[in-house]
């Protein structure tokens, strides 16, 4: 089926895009897949290396039982079938930071089967994304081939850390849901807690299925753009890959099933390896692992500690608070976010917050470069913030001045309406002297607009709030205004 | 030959208890015997110097009376096995040189025990091969070669350490059998040679040849040495996640209980052409030994028994291909400088593997291809559970069974490296128990008429090492085979 607002035009008609995604995920754990050393970031060349991913002779791999944990509850948190027996097998290639000359993955026998994810989008639309599986595999280690002019230097501090290799089904229809696809798994890790997401440090990277096709036509030919460590480098790499396609389908060529790199400078994808030139990777069962076997019962454990995820407070902001599904999306993407929001909106009006935190918080945070973890301005006090706009204490407007004298010096709301003033003035007699004050100054406006200028409204109210000092409840000020020029 | 040389494990651990010599004289008088024999190229690496500091180590444990099973026993270990600060090869060019900083298990076990080491023992390179031909070292020769003949195979591949056992270089000696690499070894020299259940002792910390296969065992020169060996040995390790958690049972009261009331199954398909008619004659008189010791033959049938060597030889070579891709040249190991790395790994590679590892690492590689997995390593897989079934089958109705060892008595050196098919027949009787991974056997039973020893191989099922030793045991007894071959140290040579 699709969905005519995703299709891209091309010079002979709109094309489809079809997007399916790999992700690899790096397990939080204490140590690597099958070996005891540390899985932390970091740490001087070779500093986190066992005799086992050196892949010294004789040495064998050990399942470690907290990795298999988080791929079960991850496997949980994508609503996914946990296969209670899994297989893992070697997958054989030669690299030279790959010291056993295979890699320890999950081919035939995946730890978790089919699941889904929901994705929701800014036009408010809502996506199931459907996940194939998820495996679990060990990590290569790293080659360094600028440290000396003619050897390369070899780093096994991340070979045989623990990755979940995600794949979803090619379910996606365009950047946008790509970017919210990966922008939501990344969130379901991070609240389970089986993932860092952290895409700088290559925690999570992702391979991009793309191909195009004309609406209802059969799938196209994909390619395959690897490691793309960021949201924008996924938005972009799709973005050129579709862009690239239609034109060698429009100028009558062929696409090319192939494995493509994304050039970070200049935004590209080019060819790395042909479908001709893959390794055969001649995958059989690890003979030194026996079948990874689950008692349900853990399973049930597992599934009893996991904590909330964001759809479900997703559900609980937009059936019972009554925000809009991107609003609950973006309030939920980081479990920190949503309980910010939980603990500001408590007893005050939900979605006067709501727009509070994804307009005037969110933007003075992004443009101080902070994280939400060290915002100046505190859930609490943002609450009070609302609240004194809710009871009419000050205007809207003057609460924004607020708010960033709150967001500058991390002071009280109260206290700050107080020594700067700010009290609105909701005193009717205060009001009409101002009023009267304006009309006498303006008489010749005064005149026009009787006379038929209704645009001079504004111009009064602005006048009023003006004199002011912009503390006068606008509502009454726009009220007695228009009964006096009226009258 | 010194008197302290034709004591068995056990009687020279009761002569180390009782004070009547010490571990230092015992092991002097071992590596005497250890130069005496260095014609036979036993041994790849000798460890005078750290044997007689682990003797005096074990001559002061026994004088606090903390001695352990193997206290103060010189023992030989394979090439195979990684020993800490001692080089190990596997015997293979690509590995020359290295050192391991680390013990395997089984190794430590046996240091544990208050073993001695006397230095590592030849094999074939990767414990690939029937004669011990393929060890870049050279083979060992079988001290039972007579003089003026042909000098004759060890077997293989744990040959080094057959001879070394035969020749009365070492009291006890560690092998590895994948396929046959212990019992065979263990026919030809006249010794006793057991490989236990898979699972039984730990593979960390030895050389993979084929993972779902490798198991190593014991060589002793009777089935009471082998017991006490093998109960050091054994236990679980959870750093091999193929090591069982079962306690092993009784082994050395079992070597004695006699085999009174047990039945023992013949299988009508262990015969083949070309047999060495003194085998079968041997086999019908270990039948009848047998018999006559109380138990009851009864005939099984295991049909499945002539897809073995097949099956085995694309299983072993599929695993052995995946598991020798670490000897790349770029983390330990033989290093061929080349311009780019396919060509390093191709130089290193082609100058670091002899020929019947570069074979077997491309019918291993092209068997896990795409396109032919299916039908040759899928394959496999299931016959060797047919063949895994038939053992099943024929153990529920019996306690053991009763086969030869080998096809042939011990052949000469060079005689049939031509033809690797030929070679690869001589496992023809020891690889079905290996791919389903059941305990087994040879004991030395009798000669060839070439006078040549030769061996009778008892399995049993899983785990039940105890009716191994029972029936090997009752066979030692009939059989009283004590010679000790031509070439042994101290004889005349």
């Amino acid at each position: 089926m699709s969905d005519k607002a995703n299709l891209v035009a091309g010079r002979s008609g709109p094309f489809e895009v079809v997007i399916g995604m790999e992700v690899h995920a790096q397990v939080v754990s204490e140590a690597k897949l099958f070996s005891g050393a540390s899985a932390k970031f970091g740490g001087g060349p070779n500093a986190h290396v066992s005799l086992v991913d050196a892949a010294m002779p004789g040495m064998l791999p050990v399942i470690n039982e907290a990795c298999v944990r988080q791929a079960v509850r991850t496997g949980l948190g994508l609503n996914a079938q946990i296969n209670l027996v899994s297989v893992f097998d070697r997958k054989n290639y030669f690299y030279a930071d790959l010291p056993q000359g295979y890699q320890i993955s999950q081919f035939q026998q995946p730890i978790v089967g089919e699941g889904s994810i929901r994705i929701d989008l800014a036009d408010g639309s809502s996506h199931e994304i459907g996940i194939e599986r998820l495996h679990l595999e060990q990590d290569a280690g790293k080659s360094l081939h600028d440290q000396h002019p003619t050897k390369s230097y070899i780093d096994l501090n991340r070979s045989g850390v623990a990755l979940m290799e995600i794949v979803s089904r090619p379910d996606l229809r365009s950047a946008e849901q790509a970017a919210a696809y990966i922008k939501k798994l990344r969130s379901i890790l991070r609240y389970i807690g089986s993932c860092d997401g952290n895409m700088e440090e290559g925690s999570l990277r992702a391979d991009v299925n793309v191909s195009v096709r004309r609406p209802g036509a059969p799938l196209g030919t994909r390619t395959e753009t690897k490691n793309l460590n960021s949201v924008r480098f996924i938005t972009q790499a799709i973005e050129y890959e579709v862009q690239r396609q239609i034109e060698i389908i429009e100028d009558g060529g062929e696409i090319i099933q192939e494995t493509r790199l994304f050039d970070t400078q200049t935004g590209m994808t080019r060819a790395m390896r042909s479908k001709e030139d893959a390794h055969d990777y001649r995958y059989f069962p690890d003979p030194d692992l026996l079948p990874l076997v689950l008692e349900q019962a853990l399973v049930d454990e597992l599934a009893g500690q996991l904590p909330e995820l964001p759809d479900q407070i997703r559900a609980r902001m937009t059936e019972e608070y009554g925000l809009s599904s991107y609003d609950a999306a973006v309030l939920t993407e980081e479990r920190e976010t949503a309980l910010y929001y939980e603990q500001a909106s408590s007893g005050q009006d939900r979605k006067l917050v709501a727009n509070w935190m994804t307009s005037e918080l969110f933007g003075a945070l992004n443009k101080a470069g902070l994280d939400l973890s060290a915002s100046p301005v505190g859930p609490e006090q943002l609450g009070r913030l609302v609240a004194l706009v809710s009871d009419g204490t000050i205007s809207g407007r003057i609460a924004k001045d607020v708010f960033a004298e709150m967001f500058e010096s991390g002071g009280e709301p109260e206290q700050i309406i107080e020594e700067k003033g700010l009290k609105q003035v909701s005193d009717s007699g205060a009001i009409e002297a101002l009023i009267d004050q304006v009309l006498a100054d303006n008489q010749d406006k005064v005149d026009d607009y009787r006379g038929g200028k209704d645009k001079l409204f504004g111009f009064f109210v602005g006048q009023v709030m003006k004199a002011s000092g912009g503390q006068a409840n606008p509502g009454m000020v726009n009220q007695m205004l228009k009964a006096k020029l009226d009258a | 030959m010194s008197d302290l040389l034709k004591l068995t494990a056990v009687e020279a651990r009761a002569g180390l208890d009782s004070r009547a010599f010490s571990s230092v004289e015992l092991t002097q008088a071992y590596l005497d015997a250890v130069t005496a024999t260095r014609p036979l190229n036993q041994f790849v690496t000798e460890t005078a110097d750290k044997a007689l500091e682990m003797a005096a180590a074990s001559d002061a444990r026994l004088a606090k009376a903390e001695a352990g099973l193997l206290e103060g026993l010189p023992l030989g270990i394979k090439d195979l096995f990684c020993t800490k600060a001692v080089q190990t090869t596997a015997c293979s060019a690509i590995l020359k040189g290295f050192v391991p900083e680390y013990e395997s298990h089984v190794t430590d076990q046996l240091w544990q025990a208050g073993g001695v080491l006397m230095g590592k023992l030849n094999c074939d390179e990767f414990a690939m091969g029937s004669s011990n031909e393929t060890s870049v070292f050279g083979p060992p020769v079988n001290p039972w070669s007579k003089d003026g003949g042909p000098a004759l195979t060890a077997g293989g591949s744990s040959g080094g350490s057959a001879a070394a056992v035969a020749s009365r270089a070492v009291l006890l000696a560690t092998g590895t059998d994948t396929g046959g690499s212990i019992r065979q070894p263990a026919a030809f020299c006249g010794v006793v040679g057991m490989k236990p259940t898979y699972g039984r002792c730990s593979r960390w910390g030895i050389v993979a040849f084929a993972s779902s296969l490798d198991q190593a065992g014991t060589f002793s020169r009777t089935v009471a040495d082998s017991a006490l060996m093998l109960q050091a040995m054994a236990g679980h390790d959870p750093r091999d996640s193929t090591s069982a958690n079962l306690p092993l049972p009784d082994c050395q009261a079992a070597v004695t209980a006699g085999v009174k009331g047990l039945k023992i199954g013949i299988p009508e398909e262990y015969v083949m052409d070309g047999m060495d008619p003194a085998i079968m004659a041997l086999w019908e008189q270990g039948q009848k030994w047998l018999v006559e010791a109380g138990a009851e033959l009864v005939p099984v049938s295991l049909p499945h028994t002539r897809y073995a060597l097949p099956c085995y030889y694309i299983i072993a070579p599929a695993e052995a291909s995946s598991n020798l891709a670490r000897y790349d040249g770029v983390c330990y190991g033989l290093r061929v400088e080349a311009e780019s790395l396919d060509e390093m790994y191709a130089a290193t590679r082609s100058a670091g593997f002899g020929e019947e590892v570069r074979r077997r690492i491309l019918i291993g590689t092209y068997a896990l291809s795409a396109g032919y997995y299916d039908a040759y390593y899928l394959k496999a897989q299931k016959v060797r559970q047919l063949i895994a079934r038939d053992f099943e089958t024929a153990f529920a109705s019996v306690d053991a069974i009763l086969t030869p060892a080998t096809p042939s008595a011990a052949f000469a050196l060079g005689s049939k490296q031509q033809d690797p098919i030929t070679m690869y027949l001589n496992d023809v009787f020891t690889v079905p128990a290996s791919l389903a991974g059941l305990p087994g056997i040879s004991v030395p039973a009798g000669l060839s008429e070439a006078g040549l020893p030769l061996g009778l191989q008892v399995l049993a099922n899983k785990f039940a090492e105890d009716r191994v030793y029972q029936v090997a045991g009752a066979l030692e007894a009939a059989a009283g085979f004590t010679l000790a071959p031509p070439r042994a140290a101290g004889e005349v040579q």
